[in-house]
């Protein structure tokens, strides 16, 4: 592996093994049926607009994987929807799943092209009118109008660095294409 | 029948082949379905002029330049350009015969046309990299009250319906639809996935004096990072024409810029958010090239007498773009395809094709198959592949291993 170094000479280590994702592009290409992957959660009904959802396990590599440890996370609506707010709201977690994509994005490709990151902090808001949730105008839809990202990074890197960065993250990213793009949704009952 | 060679196809690269091999007397022929430079007489739209300038048309054993060194060529022109040339070569020629399969029962291939079979040691497969359109599963569920045309059937702005197109895709085809539409007053929107933008001319120069100068041209199949996605690049988004055509003077013409086509139903095609970003990647590649070429301006002794360097605005993305189209509200009338093309190898009957179905071949000689080779392919063996001119270099290069491969 090519040890990539930042000005000052020290090796940059975002924390990501690029190797190893070099390596999975390149054994998956060769073999695709393992990279048939399904990620799962399950989520059971708590009580009023709260649920907990659990994510410990998806298929991958041709096997069932697991997680290190299994995660929780509680889901609920605001006070302001005369909830009992157990939890960050469903499109809140959309907001989640976005973020965390980008920036492992973000870490991953500057670790390939040598950016050593100091910090990376992301804002992400959704903007929605809440009337279409409500059935209060048909015209408004349901879901976001708009999403924006705002990243601060300090790192190695000119401001052209960082912007081509960004976008290479945005090409990348799952949780990007599953919001700009649509996707077939199976919701049955069993 | 037996020769020594059968090439398949009389365009640009066939032909320069067929030089390349009667300068070494190897024993040939040369197999079109059609007439030669057929693609170009009955698969281009009259309106197309080629994006590369005249100087890039070069072929090997063609006598003299040619005039307007910095012009454009249009699609008639090209067929008479590579027609003169089969002439001037004495290419042994036979039009008119399908090449219906290329087997390999023994040592050597069997091609089996619509006028009988050939016995040859190796055959050339010069039918191009666009042999056909690729048009995307989701055309089927456009309402059937749609006309539908790709880059091998427009012909043009006056043969579509009344209304407004769709323009799907933004490379060099569907930028130069789109601007020829706009001009002939149709409402145009134009669908834009990743593409290559690049200026027209930089610093008084036509981009591709940048890119030959530059050394992008000839970089190498084996010297590139990731080849496959080398070889998967779009053609840039650029017009044979002085006056530049890219998404900004569109934009301003009225065409009405949308994200890649994502899915059609009920009537309404949508399009992906990813808009501003396709647009800010393909920005910032095109301000890495002339970075690159700046640099080399200024080790060159040329940059005191070249303009000093700029830099195009970004592409203005809307603010709020469309995600959504009603096709009957906002009466699109066509749909005009220019989602890329790809070879058509379907007559080749040899496991040389990986899932994908593409050739497997190192620098045009296929891997699978000594004694066959590709030509006319993006970064065959260099980027100048894609461009008719590089078939001087790449079909020397083949014409030597051939040769040698014959020989052993």
């Amino acid at each position: 592996m090519t040890i990539t170094t930042t000005s000052t000479g020290h090796p940059v280590d975002n924390g990501v093994n690029v190797a190893a994702l070099v390596g999975a592009r390149e054994a998956l290409s060769a073999a695709p049926a393992a990279g048939e992957f399904t990620w799962k959660a399950t989520c059971t009904w708590q009580r009023g607009t709260h649920s907990r959802s659990v994510v410990d396990a998806f298929t991958g590599l041709g096997e069932v994987q697991r997680h290190t440890s299994t995660y929780t996370f509680d889901v609920d609506h605001p006070e302001c929807f005369a909830s009992a707010d157990e939890g960050a709201a469903p499109v809140e977690y959309v907001l989640v799943g976005l973020a965390g994509c980008l920036t492992a994005g973000v870490a991953s490709i500057a670790q390939h092209r040598g950016i050593q990151l100091r910090t990376v902090t992301a804002i992400v808001e959704g903007e929605m009118n809440v009337l279409g949730i409500l059935g209060g105008d048909p015209d408004v839809r349901n879901g976001f109008d708009r999403i924006t990202a705002r990243f601060a990074i300090e790192a190695d890197a000119s401001r052209e660095d960082l912007e081509a960065l960004l976008a290479q993250s945005q090409k990348r990213s799952a949780v990007f294409d599953v919001i700009t793009n649509p996707t077939d949704v199976v919701v049955e009952l069993v | 029948m037996r020769t020594t060679t059968v090439v398949v196809g009389a365009g640009h690269a066939g032909l320069a082949m067929s030089h390349r091999l009667t300068e070494r007397s190897v024993e040939h022929v040369v197999l079109d379905r059609g007439d030669v430079a057929d693609s170009w007489r009955t698969k281009r739209w009259p309106g197309l002029r080629l994006l590369t300038p005249n100087w890039m048309l070069g072929l090997p054993g063609q006598p003299g330049d040619l005039p307007d060194p910095d012009g454009f060529l249009g699609a008639p022109e090209v067929a008479g350009l590579v027609d003169r040339y089969a002439r001037q070569i004495d290419a042994p020629v036979r039009t008119h015969t399908t090449v219906r399969s290329v087997r390999r029962p023994g040592l050597g291939f069997e091609v089996c046309t619509d006028d009988g079979a050939w016995q040859a040691d190796a055959v050339i497969l010069a039918t191009g990299a666009n042999a056909t359109p690729i048009v995307p599963s989701c055309a089927a569920a456009l309402p059937p009250t749609i006309t539908q045309r790709t880059g091998f059937d427009y012909r043009g702005p006056d043969l579509l319906p009344e209304g407004s197109v769709l323009v799907v895709g933004a490379s060099a085809t569907g930028v130069q639809i789109a601007a020829e539409l706009r001009r002939a007053g149709r409402p145009v929107v134009l669908a834009v996935g990743e593409h290559v933008r690049l200026p027209r001319t930089y610093r008084a120069r036509d981009i591709f004096w940048w890119l030959q100068a530059t050394g992008v041209l000839a970089e190498r199949h084996d010297q590139v990072e990731d080849l496959s996605r080398a070889r998967r690049l779009p053609s840039p988004q650029l017009v044979g024409s002085v006056a530049p055509v890219d998404l900004a003077s569109l934009t301003a013409a009225g065409v009405r810029l949308v994200g890649r086509l994502a899915a059609v139903g009920h009537g309404v095609a949508r399009f992906s958010g990813s808009l501003r970003n396709v647009c800010a990647l393909a920005d910032l590649k095109m301000t890495r090239f002339l970075d690159r070429a700046d640099a080399w301006a200024a080790c060159s002794s040329l940059d005191d007498a070249l303009p000093p360097p700029t830099r195009p605005a970004r592409t203005p993305v809307p603010d709020r773009p469309c995600l959504s189209l009603d096709l009957a509200r906002e009466h699109i009338t066509t749909v005009v395809w220019a989602t890329g093309f790809r070879p058509d190898y379907s007559w080749v009957d040899l496991p040389v094709f990986d899932r994908s179905a593409r050739l497997r071949h190192h620098g045009g000689a296929v891997t699978d198959a000594p004694g066959l080779y590709a030509l006319g392919l993006p970064m065959l063996r260099t980027r100048a592949s894609s461009y008719i001119h590089g078939a001087a270099a790449d079909t020397e290069a083949l014409a030597d291993l051939l040769v040698a491969d014959l020989a052993r």
